[in-house]
This record gives structure tokens, C-alpha cells and sequence, in this order.
């Protein structure tokens, strides 16, 4: 049986009805059913998500979907199932599939009570970040992106660690609905406007600048977007409720909180429908990007609690990523995805082991700590290379994606980037400050007040099978670069080539170029990559026909 | 030859790193001694076969491998790909010879300390990524060996991490580094956005075509100068080599001296065809060496640690080779590094010899008449001694002798001032080093015998820290000692013998450069020549070349002249140099705080950057603006339902009251107010 044409819809229902077998399965204290139970559906899941790299066919016309599955869910208004994933996509779907498992084990005794709650509530997260992840309807998506807020905050309210949780939960709330709000009206317009959800048509037409004449609309349209998207992220100074969530937050919620959902949100849907505005926007993003590099690193060197300084050091590399995508280079754009995959695996590897310090001598607060190197030497070993991979050591994974992110930065187009380019590098010195220093302290020196305290125990076998995973994939990722660059290249390449008015303003023969491409017949084949515009010819002309349904290749289910 | 070969060289280390640093630690010593031993052997191994093959400089001149990918994106690829030249060939002997040596030595020295396996793995992963530097043929895979000797070097200055200056000495390190190649990242972005390759035969092809000079190759080649200045610690990045000898003794003479801190240098020389492009590089590469090493060799002479007086000595020298640098005497550059990496590893071994006799004890001030004791460490010492003084027939002084030279006779506007400076410091360099020499083997004892000598170096007199740290003030010595000194041992075969062969190779290393004007032929100078051609010495040099003997005349004076001072202050009349010092107090502070340097730093630098987070970051625009705007809408919010509340009072009465308001404001709107408006 061929898996390609349902592989989709089969890693959105595996953690679904998994959340809904253990929402059914009654809890005792002290058994570990529903831990059991959510490691087995995280494994399926991510076996399921392993077909898409397995399977995927990295010669395919940039920018064209794969795995694709297509059927109209409400005739009027036109909301479609639309489910696919093409080089930007893949291996964050992989990614999510991936941290799931690792977030169980992380959660394995630091969750003891309300053990069903939790892991329904996380598999739902799951769901949901898979689902942000696949959709390529307008509608659908927004359905997900409301959703991966609900179990969020739910954990955070009911799971935090002080007193604090539920206002930090609150907090988390309002800085991702209310924008979401008006991201839901900017949607609505966009369908008012053109009579589909469909990205894949609404792409096409953006590129055929064919959306709207009426340019403040389109504008504001593109804000509500990018606003929504980049509390998200979070982008400087957006960043108001990361430190409070981070702080509360469990480990395995901690570990899906920032970065990655909005991050690709605004590639897939910022960048393509609004490549006008997003490049008209970048120099300010550029800016942000940079300055939120420096402001995290310095403000994580100054921090005397172990989560805030995460939460400030993640601020700082989602910064880069940032920069990266916003320098419209194709290093900038596939260093900023490649680095959406590291952060998110350096971040992981950093939260599980604050929590494997915390679950030891229960506090946060640095100055408690020190000199542990001597009673855990495994761990000792873990944290280091999570530094390293987190200050971006070449041969480790983070190294490849702030290299590329940053020789974008120098050569794109906008004004003042090297200035901005040289903001950001300093933030390779800071970085390696805050975290060695960080490192210090903990690990080196005299014995500190908790850890002479406690007795504390090294890794154990549960630790050592999360730990370790991670570790390899820094080294192999900072290794084989290529294994996930070709694929994200193919994102990246037609991304940054993006041929917009930005260009058309400069060089006049640019302008014409997108025209002449979009009129190939339907029949030819032929990517249409040569002067960089990338968009399917069968979907361009799907859709100056609207709004009849695109007529998609893989649509047969 | 098989070009796969190369490969090997790094990755054996590697794999040496790996076994010892996963098992090791259920490993017996000797096992992770021989892992550790075999995996260093294996490549020096391979570097003398590649030797053999490449016919000493008569075979081919290079000899290259390229394996996949490591980066490829749409318009720009970098592939593992190594090349080996005669340059690459001098450092690969350099590294893994005396590499080597230093393991070889390591292992009698380190026998009594904990975490051996740690120590011997670290070593390893050093030796891969010294390796990988010089393989590299494009500028980010030597940016990969670049970083990681950094790492190697901040976990072995660590490697006491109990201690907190350990743990600070290793952190500041990688830190100052980082500053260093935050430059050299810099570089590396405009050199691929100007010539879309960081290969290093695309880009010099592509600078040696190019008709500019200056400009943005100035810019380049200024950055790649910063990130020289981190890693060979030049002013102004210095301060991070003085602190690293908190790490083991070994690791100072492999890393600290011999090896890592060589990197710079090896970069400039490695990217000539730029700084050739760029006078103004040049210039400032010259001026930085030449400050470098007169400011570090002024340091040197009021040290009391030994073993910082042989870091500033390293500072200085790495300073020497900077010069040669900007005076485009890249070959002379390599010379001197070359040989200094054997006087000063062995400088180094002799003085973990030393300190290893004395059970960990490293104050100058507390040892002397060592040279009846310890002979071997004596005598191997006094080699390099004389090798870093510049005595002639030493290896030292060949090299640093045509460093001046070439300084001398340089283009550089400077070229005289340049030589003086170096010269002042030949004296000063020969003055310290006799000091080092006379205040530790000769001069009655001062120490007091530690019983038992297997404490661990991790110790090092800390406890005679404290009890004279009131007595010992300027350049004043204890009273000698009623001690027995049967405690005090010469080291075992296993460290002496690295310290032999070293103190042959200071002897006879300068051999091979003998110039002309001494009636040799410069081989070593004509064996880079491929890699250097197109810094040729012109004709108009040649001519010059009766100089030489003159400008060596004067600086082999200049050492002996040194020797004479330390000998008269030290070892005739011990109490002068205490004398003199207190004569001229405030230069001698100065001195003593090594220009107070660090503090400065610390002051302009650090602390502020420090407060400026806090306070202004942290308080003003993190709690205060960017909270402070989520926190003041919320309280907006709340205190306008709190208004709103107020209406909805469930009063019967009140209602009417806001219903006859409301209608009364209708009206009077209707009637007055808008009333032009509303047609």
C-alpha cells in the first residue's frame, strides 16, 4: 500500500486519538499508564513523520507540495482539507515528531499528579503543532494555530512551578490570542478579496500581484499577519511573555513554547503571500532580528535564575533566525530554517537538563549551585556540549546555521546591513559568555549551598536515552549539513529569488519577468525557476481561473 | 601516496579522543596512556611518510584530498578538503612531533593526578583540531580547527576546575578568543560576499588578479588581524595567555607555546596574498608585534611564577613572529615559530620538571640551587635558556636574527624603529630568561621540603602563598631554608627523555637557516619559497646583505649584555635587583601589574557592559518598557471596567439617572453640537 497519499492525515490522527484513548483510560496515583501510554503514541508518531524524509522527492520543482492531500471539507465558504509539505515544512514536521518522545521522558517523574490531564493535554499540543506544521488552508491552519494555545496555557496554568502560574498562563494567553484575532480578520479579508483559503492559489495570485489594487489594505493585511506571528516567534521587543512562561512552564512544554511555530508561519504565510511587503518590511526585521540578538545575550549574562536565562538565550537565537530570514539571501533563509531546527534541539537539550537540576535540588536559582562537576560528571558532559552547540562551536550543529544566517546578512540587499551584521556577530561573543559563565557556576568551583546540601544522583539509563539522541544530532547535523539542507534549500533558493516589486522598483526587466513566466501553458512542466520565479505553472493557472478548486496533481485520495 | 591518508592524520587523534573520553574512565592509566600515546605516534606517522613523498621540497609541491560536502546551499559550497604545501608541511611536523613529545612527557607527569583519562582525552581532541587548522584548504574549515583548539584550551586552562581561577582562567580565554573571532568571522562573510568563495585557492587567485590594493582587502585582512591578535595573544587580546597557565604544565608547553598560539601567525603567513594587497595591515601587523613583544618582555622581568615569566616570553616572542609578518618576512615568521616551538616547549617541560620536583611549587622566589639536585632538568634547560637568548649556534638565534634582519631592511617607513624595538627586547628577553635561570638553580635553597611529593600539582603553593605572602614583597627572597632536601627528585625517564630530544632539536633547529652571510644556504627559507613567491626578496635586498653580520654583532651583545645584568643581579650580589626595585617603586608597580592592564579592562570594559544590562537593558527597557507596556495595557483595561462597572449598579434609580443624563447629552448634541455636521 502506498502510505504517500494519506501519510499526512495518519501523523495528525495518531497523537489525536492517542490524547483521546488516555483522556478515556481513569487514573491511579502513582501508576505510570499514562506516561506509558503517550511515549508509545509519541514513537508512532514520530516512525510516521520518519516516512516524509524516507519518501520525499528532493528533485521536485521548487516550491511545489508533496505528499499532498486535497478535498473540500465546506462547500461555501470554500474551506478545503488541505494538508502538504514541500523543503520548509518536512523537517519541521520531523522536528515536532522528534521532541514529542523526548518531551515524555522529560516529563517521566517531574509530572507525578494529574498524569492524565497532562499528557492528554500534551498530546493535543502535538496535534496542533503538526497541524500548524501541514496545512495549506487558510482556515484549517487557523484552526491549529488557535488550538496549540489552549493545551499551552492549560499546562502552564495547571502544571507551572510558583505560585505565578496562572498569570503567567494569562499572560501567554493574551499575547497570542489577541493578535490572533485580528490575524482571523486579516484572513477573512484576504477570502473577501479573492474567494479561497487555499495558500497554494492565494501564492499564485500574490505573485501575479492579483490580490487586491488596494495597496493600505494589503498592508495592513500583511501587519496583522507578521503582528500575530512575531509575538509568536517571539520577535524584540514582543518578548513580554517568554521569560514568565518559560519560568513556568514544564520541561516538555518548554520545549515547544518559542521559536519554530512562528517562525514558520511567517516564512509559509508572511513570506508567501505578502513577498512584497515582507521585503518592503525587512530592513526593520533585519534591525529587530539583530538588536534582539545582543539584548537577549546580555540580559541572559545578567541573570541569577537558571529559567530566565534560558528564556533570554532563546530570545537571542530566535533572533538570528530572524535575521536570517529576513535578509531575503538564500543563506540568510536556509541558515534561519536550518537554525529553526537547532534551536529547537539545543533548546530541548538545555530545558531537560535545568529540569534534570531542578528535579535533584529543586531551584532555579543559580547561586545555589556550584561546583556539581565532580558529583556528575555525565551531566557535567551533557551541559557542555549543549553549549557548545549552543554558542555555535563549527562541527556542531548551531555552527552552520549562524554562519549562513550571518554571511546573509552581509550580502543582502538592504540598507545598513553590515552594520546590522556586525550587531549580530557580537552576539558569538556574548554567547559564549553568558553560557560558559553559566556553566561555572553551576558546575565548577566549591560546592554551592543546594548542591553541598542535597545528594543529588548522576544521569540514569531514562536520562541518558533523551540526552543522548540529542547530542548525536548536533554533531551529525553539524556534519552532514547537506542530509536536511537539500531539502530546505529548495525553500530556501525559490524564497529569496522571489521576484516582487521590491526588485521591479530597482531593475525594470525584473518586473515582467513573473508575467511571462505565469502564462505557460498548463501543460509544460517546466520549473519555472530560471528568472527565479517558482510558482507551479498548473497552479498559476488554476488560479486565474478562480474560484474554481486548484486542479492538483496529487490530489487523488 | 593515497590522498585518503590525510584524512587520518586528524581523525586518529579523534578516535583517541572518543575511546578515552567514553571509557577512559574505566580504564586503567596505562591503557588510556597508550590510547592516548598510539593515536599521537600514528599521525606523526603519516606526517613523516608525507615527508618522504613529498621528497623533502624536491617532489610535488602540493598534495590535496576533497571529500563531500560539509555546506551546500544554492550559490555557495564548502567541502571537507584538505592540502598539504610545504607550510602546511613544516606545521604538521611542528605539531605532531613535538605533540608527541609532550604526551610522551604527560604521562610521567600527570601519573599522580585525578582524572588522567580526562586529561589524555582533551589532549587528543587538541591534537585533532591543531590538525584540521593547518590541513584545511578553505578558511571556514580552518575556522573549525580555529574554534576547537579554542575548546581544547579552555577545558585543559579548566581542567582543575574545582579551583576558581581555574575555572575563570579557562572561561576568560574563550571569551578574549571569542572577541578574536568575532574579526574573523567578519572576514570570512565580506571575503564571501566580495568573492563568493572561502576557498583559499579561489579567493587568493581572485586577490592576486585583482589590480586593487587597500580598500576592503584592508578591511579583510584588519579583521583576519583581529582574530590573530585573540589567538596569539597580541595586544590588545593578550591578557588570556598570562591566566591560562592555571591549566596543567604540559598543556602550557603544547598548547600555550608550542602549538595553538602559533595559529595567528600561521593564518597571516597563510593568507599572505592579502596582506601583500594591503599595506596598512601590514603596517599595523608590524607595529602590533613589535609593542607586543617589547610590552610582554618588560612584564616578564618582575615575574615571579615561573611559569608566567615563560608565558609572557611566549607573548613576546609570538610578538617577534608578528613582526616578521608585517614586515612581509613570512618565512622568517615560520622560522622563528618553528623554533621556538622547540625552546619553548622545552622551556616549559624543564619547568614542570621543576615545579614537579618541588611538589607543585612554582615561586621562583622559593627555589634556587636546583642545578645539583636536578641535572638533567638543569642542563636540558639551560639549552633552551641559551636558545631564547639568542646565543648564537642555539637555535634561537638564527631565527630571531633574521627577523631583525629582515626588519631592518624592510620597505616599512618604520623599518629602523621596528629592529631597535626588537632588539631592546632581545636584551630584555636575554635578561629574564638568565633571571629565570640564576633565581631557580643556582643561589642558596629557599625551599622547604614537602615530605611527600605526590601532592597534587592542583595544590601548587598555595600554602607557601599564604605564609610568605607578607614576607615577599618586591624582589626581596626569603632567607634560604634550613630544610633537608631529600624530598627533591629529579623526574623519571618518561619526561626526561621528551625534555633530551628537545633540548637537541633548540640546539641544532636554527640549522637549517643558517644565512648566507654565515656561510650557509637558508634552506629553510627556500623550502617555503613556493608557498611565499610572491614576497620574493628583491634584488635591492640581496645587496644589503653585508649588513647582516653587522646587525648580528650587535644583537648577539645585546644578549650577552642581558646575561651580564642578570648574572651581576642575581648571582653576584643577589640583593641589587631587590635594591633597585625599591629605588624605582612606581615603575616596578607598574611592571609588577602588568600595566595594570586587566583592570582597565575590567573597568572600561567589563563593568560597565555589566551595568549597562542591569540597569538599563534589564530595568529600563525589559521591565520597564517592554513589560511595562503589556502591564500598563492590562491595568488600562481593568481600570476602564472598573469605570464601566460603576453603570451597571442593578439601582433602579441609577439607571433612570444615566438614562435622563444620556438623554439629556442627545439632545443637547442634536441641538447644539453637531448639528452643522449632521446635514
Amino acid at each position: 500500500m502506498n502510505l504517500d497519499h494519506s501519510i499526512l492525515t495518519l501523523i495528525l490522527l495518531a497523537p489525536l486519538v492517542g490524547a483521546g484513548v488516555l483522556a478515556l483510560i481513569p487514573e491511579r496515583a502513582g501508576n505510570k499508564i499514562h506516561a506509558i501510554g503517550a511515549l508509545i503514541v509519541t514513537l508512532v508518531t514520530l516512525g510516521l513523520t520518519l516516512h516524509l524524509p524516507w519518501h520525499f522527492n528532493y528533485a521536485a520543482a521548487r516550491g511545489s507540495f508533496q505528499f499532498d492531500q486535497n478535498c473540500p471539507w465546506i462547500a461555501s465558504p470554500a474551506i478545503r482539507y488541505h494538508l502538504g509539505v514541500d523543503g520548509l515544512s518536512m523537517w519541521l514536521v520531523v522536528l515536532a515528531g522528534f521532541l514529542a518522545p523526548i518531551g515524555v521522558l522529560a516529563s517521566w517523574n517531574a509530572v507525578k499528579e494529574r498524569t492524565k490531564l497532562f499528557y492528554t493535554l500534551f498530546l493535543l499540543q502535538q496535534v496542533a503543532m503538526l497541524g500548524i506544521f501541514l496545512a495549506l488552508d487558510l482556515f484549517l491552519y487557523y484552526g491549529f494555530w488557535e488550538l496549540s494555545l489552549v493545551p499551552m496555557t492549560l499546562l502552564i496554568a495547571t502544571f507551572g512551578r510558583t505560585e505565578n502560574r496562572r498569570k503567567a498562563a494569562i499572560k501567554f494567553f493574551l499575547y497570542a490570542f489577541i493578535p490572533s484575532a485580528i490575524l482571523l480578520v486579516a484572513m477573512l479579508w484576504l477570502y473577501a478579496r479573492t474567494g479561497t483559503f487555499d495558500l497554494p492559489t492565494l501564492q499564485a495570485l500574490a505573485a501575479q500581484h492579483a490580490i487586491s489594487t488596494n495597496h493600505t489594505a494589503l498592508w495592513l493585511c500583511s501587519l496583522a499577519f507578521l503582528a500575530a506571528f512575531a509575538v509568536k516567534v517571539p520577535i524584540f521587543p514582543l518578548h513580554g511573555w517568554l521569560s514568565d512562561a518559560v519560568q513556568e512552564a514544564p520541561t516538555a512544554a518548554v520545549m515547544v513554547l518559542a521559536g519554530k511555530l512562528g517562525l514558520y508561519s511567517i516564512l509559509r504565510f508572511s513570506f508567501g503571500i505578502f513577498p512584497e511587503q515582507s521585503r518592503h518590511i525587512a530592513p526593520w526585521l533585519i534591525a529587530l532580528g539583530a538588536i534582539g540578538i545582543a539584548y537577549g545575550a546580555l540580559l541572559a549574562l545578567i541573570q541569577t535564575d537558571l529559567k530566565k536565562l534560558a528564556a533570554f538565550s532563546t530570545l537571542s537565537h530566535v533572533s538570528f533566525i530572524v535575521l536570517g530570514i529576513f535578509t531575503f539571501t538564500t543563506m540568510g533563509i536556509d541558515g534561519g530554517v536550518y537554525q529553526i531546527l537547532n534551536e529547537s534541539l539545543v533548546g530541548a537539550a538545555l530545558f531537560v537538563l535545568l529540569g534534570l537540576l531542578y528535579e535533584r535540588y529543586g531551584t532555579y536559582d543559580i547561586r545555589d549551585y556550584g561546583g556539581l562537576a565532580t558529583k556528575h560528571p555525565w551531566m557535567v558532559t551533557m551541559f557542555v556540549i549543549t553549549t557548545l552547540a549552543a554558542v555555535g562551536l563549527p562541527m556542531l550543529n548551531g555552527f552552520v546555521g549562524e554562519f549562513l544566517i550571518l554571511s546573509g546578512a552581509m550580502q543582502s540587499v538592504f540598507s545598513y546591513h553590515i552594520f546590522w551584521t556586525v550587531v549580530g556577530t557580537t552576539g558569538v561573543i556574548f554567547g559564549a559568555a553568558y553560557m560558559l559563565w553559566m556553566i561555572q557556576r553551576i558546575f565548577y568551583g566549591k560546592l554551592g549551598l543546594r548542591s553541598e546540601e542535597v545528594k543529588g544522583w548522576d544521569l540514569c539509563a531514562r536520562e541518558h536515552v533523551e540526552l543522548w539522541p540529542l547530542a548525536i544530532l548536533f554533531l551529525v547535523m553539524g556534519l552532514a549539513s547537506p542530509v536536511w539542507m537539500q531539502a530546505i534549500d529548495s525553500y530556501g533558493a525559490a524564497a529569496a529569488n522571489r521576484p516582487v516589486a521590491v526588485e521591479a522598483v530597482n531593475i525594470e526587466p525584473a518586473s515582467s519577468e513573473p508575467h511571462n513566466n505565469l502564462t505557460l501553458p498548463c501543460a509544460q512542466k517546466t520549473p519555472c525557476n530560471q528568472a527565479g520565479a517558482f510558482v507551479d505553472p498548473s497552479l498559476a493557472a488554476a488560479a486565474v481561473n478562480k474560484p474554481a478548486p486548484p486542479v492538483n496533481k496529487g490530489a487523488q485520495y | 601516496m593515497n590522498p585518503q591518508l590525510l584524512w587520518l592524520i586528524p581523525i586518529l587523534p579523534f578516535a583517541g579522543f572518543l575511546i578515552n573520553g567514553t571509557v577512559g574512565r574505566k580504564l586503567p592509566r596505562a591503557a588510556v596512556s597508550a590510547i592516548a600515546l598510539l593515536f599521537t605516534a600514528a599521525p606523526a606517522v603519516i606526517v613523516a611518510m608525507l615527508w618522504n613523498y613529498m621528497k623533502f621540497g624536491n617532489g610535488p609541491l602540493t598534495f590535496s584530498a576533497v571529500s563531500r560536502p560539509w555546506i551546500a546551499v544554492s550559490g555557495f559550497q564548502v567541502n571537507f578538503a584538505f592540502t598539504v604545501d610545504h607550510l602546511t608541511l613544516i606545521m604538521l611536523a611542528v605539531i605532531t612531533g613535538v605533540g608527541f613529545l609532550i604526551h610522551l612527557y604527560s604521562v610521567g607527569y600527570m601519573a599522580h593526578e585525578d582524572g588522567f583519562w580526562r586529561f589524555f582525552a582533551y589532549l587528543n581532541l587538541f591534537m585533532f583540531f591543531m590538525l584540521v587548522l593547518v590541513l584545511s584548504s578553505s578558511f571556514l574549515l580552518l575556522f573549525v580547527g580555529w574554534e576547537g583548539v579554542g575548546l581544547a584550551s579552555y577545558l585543559l586552562i579548566g581542567f582543575y576546575f574545582t579551583k576558581d581561577s581555574a575555572a575563570n582562567a579557562g572561561k576568560k580565554a574563550f571569551v578574549v578568543n571569542r572577541i578574536g573571532d568575532f574579526g574573523f568571522l567578519l572576514a570570512m562573510f565580506l571575503l564571501l560576499a566580495h568573492f563568493g568563495s572561502l576557498d583559499f585557492n579561489s579567493v587568493f587567485t581572485q586577490i592576486s588578479a585583482t589590480p586593487l590594493t587597500g580598500g576592503f582587502l584592508t578591511a579583510i585582512a584588519l579583521l583576519l588581524v583581529v582574530g590573530a591578535t585573540g589567538k596569539s595573544a597580541q595586544i590588545p587580546l593578550y591578557i588570556w595567555l598570562p591566566d591560562a597557565m592555571e591549566g596543567p604544565t604540559p598543556v602550557s608547553a603544547l598548547i600555550h607555546a608550542a602549538t595553538m598560539v602559533t595559529a595567528g601567525i600561521y593564518m597571516v603567513a597563510r593568507c599572505h596574498v592579502l596582506f601583500d594587497k594591503s599595506p596598512t595591515a601590514l603596517m599595523v601587523v608590524a607595529v602590533i608585534g613589535a609593542a607586543t613583544a617589547l610590552m610582554a618582555a618588560t612584564i616578564g622581568m618582575v615575574q615571579h611564577d615561573i611559569k608566567r615569566v615563560l608565558a609572557y616570553s611566549t607573548v613576546s616572542q609570538l610578538g617577534y613572529m608578528f613582526l616578521a609578518c608585517g614586515v612581509g618576512a613570512y618565512s622568517a615568521a615560520i622560522f622563528h615559530l618553528m623554533t621556538h616551538a622547540f625552546f619553548k616547549a622545552l622551556l616549559f617541560l624543564a619547568a614542570g620538571s621543576v615545579i614537579h620536583a618541588l611538589s607543585g611549587e612554582q615561586d621562583m622566589r622559593v627555589m634556587g640551587g636546583l642545578w645539583r639536585k636536578i641535572p638533567v632538568t638543569f642542563g636540558t634547560m639551560t639549552m633552551g635558556v641559551l636558545a631564547i637568548a639568542g646565543i648564537p649556534i642555539w637555535a634561537g638565534f638564527f631565527s630571531k636574527d633574521e627577523i631583525l634582519y629582515q626588519a631592518f631592511i624592510s620597505d616599512n617607513p618604520l623599518a629602523k624603529l621596528l629592529w631597535l624595538v626588537g632588539l631592546i627586547t632581545a636584551g630584555l628577553t636575554s635578561f629574564y630568561m638568565f633571571r629565570l635561570w640564576f633565581k631557580t638553580f643556582f643561589g642558596a635553597p629557599r625551599f622547604e621540603e614537602h615530605g611527600h611529593s605526590h601532592d597534587l600539582h592542583a595544590a601548587h603553593g598555595a600554602a607557601i602563598h599564604a605564609r610568605h605572602d607578607t614576607k615577599l614583597v618586591l624582589e626581596a627572597e626569603p632567607e634560604p631554608a634550613h630544610g633537608h632536601a631529600h624530598g627533591v627528585h629529579e623526574s623519571p625517564w618518561i619526561m626526561t627523555l621528551p625534555l633530551i630530544i628537545l633540548a637537541i632539536l633548540a640546539t641544532v633547529g636554527g640549522w637549517v637557516g643558517v644565512p648566507l652571510a654565515f656561510g650557509g644556504h637558508n634552506e629553510f627559507e627556500h623550502f617555503l619559497e613556493p608557498v611565499f613567491s610572491s614576497a620574493a626578496v628583491t634584488p635591492e635586498h640581496v645587496s644589503f646583505r653585508g649588513a647582516e653580520p653587522i646587525l648580528a654583532v650587535v644583537s648577539i651583545a645585546v644578549a650577552v649584555l642581558g646575561f651580564l645584568i642578570a648574572y651581576f643581579c642575581y648571582y653576584r650580589k643577589p640583593g641589587t635587583a631587590g635594591a633597585f626595585a625599591q629605588k624605582f617603586k612606581p615603575l616596578y608597580s607598574l611592571l609588577d601589574h602588568k600595566y595594570w592592564v586587566d583592570e582597565i579592562y575590567g573597568t572600561v570594559i567589563v563593568t560597565p557592559l555589566l551595568a549597562f544590562s542591569r540597569f538599563f537593558l534589564g530595568y529600563f527597557v525589559d521591565t520597564g518598557l517592554v513589560q511595562g507596556t503589556g502591564g500598563s495595557l492590562t491595568a488600562g483595561t481593568r481600570s476602564f471596567a472598573w469605570l464601566v462597572r460603576r453603570v451597571q449598579s442593578g439601582n433602579i434609580r441609577s439607571y433612570a439617572g444615566w438614562l435622563a443624563l444620556g438623554a439629556a447629552a442627545v439632545i443637547a448634541v442634536v441641538v447644539f453640537g453637531l448639528h452643522p455636521h449632521l446635514r
